[in-house]
């Protein structure tokens, strides 16, 4: 049993006659250990959201027809939530149908139409992106907040920001397109879509989804896709399906782009990585300033119990013992420090991360919350290391000399 | 009284050498000592008493020459070895008592009987010890400092007791007690050699040293 050891009692008896000494020297550990698990924290919560937002489509590749001229940004919102509609880039049925062919084994493929244009409802005008889906799609990929999904040609679903800037609810009608030019569309809402952010295939928070016949009915371009999306169940298949789409599709000469978020995210991934250690190598250097003030201390100790280790030694106290007597000072100062700076990073960090971050839903996942062990371990590890020339020194007293001292 | 010697010095020569020439310690000094024996070592500062000491201590080893305690050679001993031949074998008094601050004097006295028994004593060992010696259960719970010098004494051969040693070594023990404090130390001491106990005690005092049997005299680090 530790507690009941002789040593380990010097130990704890020693620091706690030089008690605020003993503190200030263990604070340092406190500082240190916030600091590093306080970064890590927040780098992890950096990371995870941001992984977490583009993982969400992770498993979604989006094909749209290759630049001609190469004007056209084929960046993140490239493909899906512009208007496409002022160039002739569509893909083609037969297109279509070779990548359906391709990846349908993997997961769902639809074709996208879309297109921006004039709305009214009631007394407000305004522009909304207007996407035609197939109706049996819907459903399985955008999830729904209230209401119903659309299933004839004059219902649509509406996104929330949408719903909200026009104050729409299931049963409003907008009319689509210019009524001065008397080709509108009266349509009406069925369902409001739940939030569901930037994202590369569609972004639907401030559009109008109606089914195919509704937007060629409107717009024309039967055959014609702005995108053809695949969900894969698998989002380890992304490279597969991406490489095999290109490769057949593109043989002859580029005709298609397949964008997947997975390399995006690997590099943001990379660049928080780095960040990350960069920020908790500084924050480090408060642990070495930590271990500087512990190695003082303990000297400190040694040169104070001189005569003491001399007693020790002449009645049968071995080498080792001496040596533990003041490893285990520095780990004891370490332990406390580490186990009071890890109960301060949960709250500081807490702090931290929703100011940096923004948000605290993963502050306690295991990504996240590893840090505080981490920074702990760390903490106590550093200041047995601090101990070690100390206790050698204390432990290799010549037990004559030492008796000697005053 | 005597049987076979328990502290054999065989030629025994110890050099500390210093910047300023080395300084002998002790010359070619050979002397026996046996179980059961008294004995009083006598001399002027620097003649090398304390020097003789530390090798019966087992503290110090020889330069040259052997010095046997309880039948092994201390110059062929590792450290290790010597600090268990403290632990086991020797009970050691010093003139300043060097009891262990941050231990209650209970603790002092089982120190050592934890070291060498990897355990706390629940025998009692420790309390018969210290009653023993004069010190009650009141003053056993107390930290040295609160003690008096002749209470620390009474502890400190307590502590030096509590394994069961095959010799005494007592340095200078009367040195930092008044006379009549002393004398009650001393009654203790020679009453542990009545019953059997070797004791070796440096003494300056003849009126100290008059409890031995045996008074070895040392000068310039030879027996004369």
């Amino acid at each position: 049993m530790i507690i009941k050891d002789i040593i380990f009692q010097l130990s704890v008896r020693s620091i706690r006659l030089h008690f605020l000494r003993s503190v200030l020297a263990a604070l340092g550990i406190v500082i240190g250990v916030v600091a590093i698990a306080t970064m890590g924290m927040m780098g992890a919560n950096m990371t995870l959201s941001v992984t977490e937002e583009l993982s969400e489509m992770g498993n979604i590749l989006v094909v749209t027809p290759y630049p001609v001229g190469g004007g056209r940004m084929m960046g993140l919102h490239g493909g899906g939530g512009s208007s496409s509609g002022n160039d002739d880039e569509f893909l083609s049925e037969s297109q279509f149908n070779d990548i359906e062919r391709i990846a349908a084994k993997y997961g769902t493929v639809y074709a996208v139409h879309s297109e921006s244009d004039t709305i009214e409802i009631g007394s407000k005008t305004g522009r909304a992106t207007i996407y035609g889906l197939d109706t049996s799609v819907i459903p399985d990929i955008l999830p729904l907040q209230d209401g119903a999904y659309p299933k004839s040609t004059s219902s649509v679903v509406v996104g929330p920001t949408l719903a909200e800037r026009f104050d729409l609810k299931t049963g409003s009608k907008i009319d689509i397109g210019d009524p001065d030019e008397g080709d509108s569309t009266t349509v009406r809402v069925v369902g409001i879509l739940e939030e569901r952010g930037m994202s590369m295939d569609l972004n639907t928070d401030s559009a109008i989804i109606g089914s195919e016949k509704l937007f060629s009915g409107m717009f024309g371009g039967e055959g014609e896709y702005n995108q053809v999306n695949v969900v894969l169940d698998d989002i380890n298949d992304a490279e597969a399906v991406s490489t095999e789409i290109t490769d057949q599709l593109n043989r002859k000469e580029e005709e298609v782009t397949v964008q997947d978020s997975s390399r995006m995210l690997e590099s943001i991934t990379s660049t928080l990585g780095t960040m990350t250690t960069f920020v908790m190598a500084i924050a480090g250097i408060s642990l070495l300033v930590a271990a500087v003030s512990i190695f003082n201390v303990m000297m400190m100790s040694v040169t104070e119990r001189i005569r003491e280790i001399g007693i020790l030694r002449s009645i049968g106290t071995q080498r080792l013992e001496v040596r533990k007597m003041f490893i285990y000072e520095a780990a004891i100062l370490g332990f406390i420090g580490a186990t009071i700076g890890a109960l301060l990073s949960v709250a500081i960090g807490y702090v931290i991360v929703l100011a940096m971050v923004g948000s605290t839903d993963f502050f306690f996942s295991p990504g996240s919350i590893v840090y505080v062990p981490f920074a702990m371990l760390v903490g106590v590890i550093i200041c047995v290391i601090s101990g070690v020339y100390p206790a050698w020194r204390a432990s290799n007293l010549d037990p004559i000399e030492a008796l000697r001292s005053e | 009284m005597s049987s076979a010697p328990v502290i054999e010095f065989e030629n025994v020569t110890k050099v500390y050498p210093l910047p300023a020439g080395d300084v002998i310690a002790l010359d070619r000094v050979s002397l026996t000592i046996d179980e059961g024996e008294f004995v009083a070592i006598m001399g002027p500062s620097g003649s090398g008493k304390s020097t003789l000491l530390n090798q019966v201590g087992s503290l110090d080893v020889p330069t040259s020459g052997n010095v046997f305690i309880a039948g092994r050679n201390i110059g062929e001993m590792d450290d290790r070895e010597l600090t268990n031949l403290r632990l086991n074998k020797i009970g050691y008094i010093f003139q300043k008592f060097n009891l262990i601050p941050l231990l209650t004097a209970y603790e002092n006295v089982e120190y050592p009987y934890i070291l060498k028994h990897r355990n706390q004593d629940d025998s009692g060992r420790v309390s018969n010890f210290l009653s023993m010696v004069g010190i009650d259960s009141d003053f056993a719970l107390h930290k040295p400092p609160e003690l008096s010098g002749g209470q620390q004494q009474r502890v400190s051969i307590a502590r030096a007791l509590v394994n069961n040693p095959k010799i005494l070594l007592c340095d200078e023990p009367t040195g930092n007690l008044d006379s009549k404090t002393g004398h009650q130390i001393m009654d203790i001491i020679a009453g542990l050699n009545r019953k059997g106990m070797t004791v070796i005690m440096v003494t300056h005092d003849p009126a100290i040293a008059s409890f031995a049997s045996r008074t070895i005299t040392l000068e310039d680090g030879r027996v004369t």
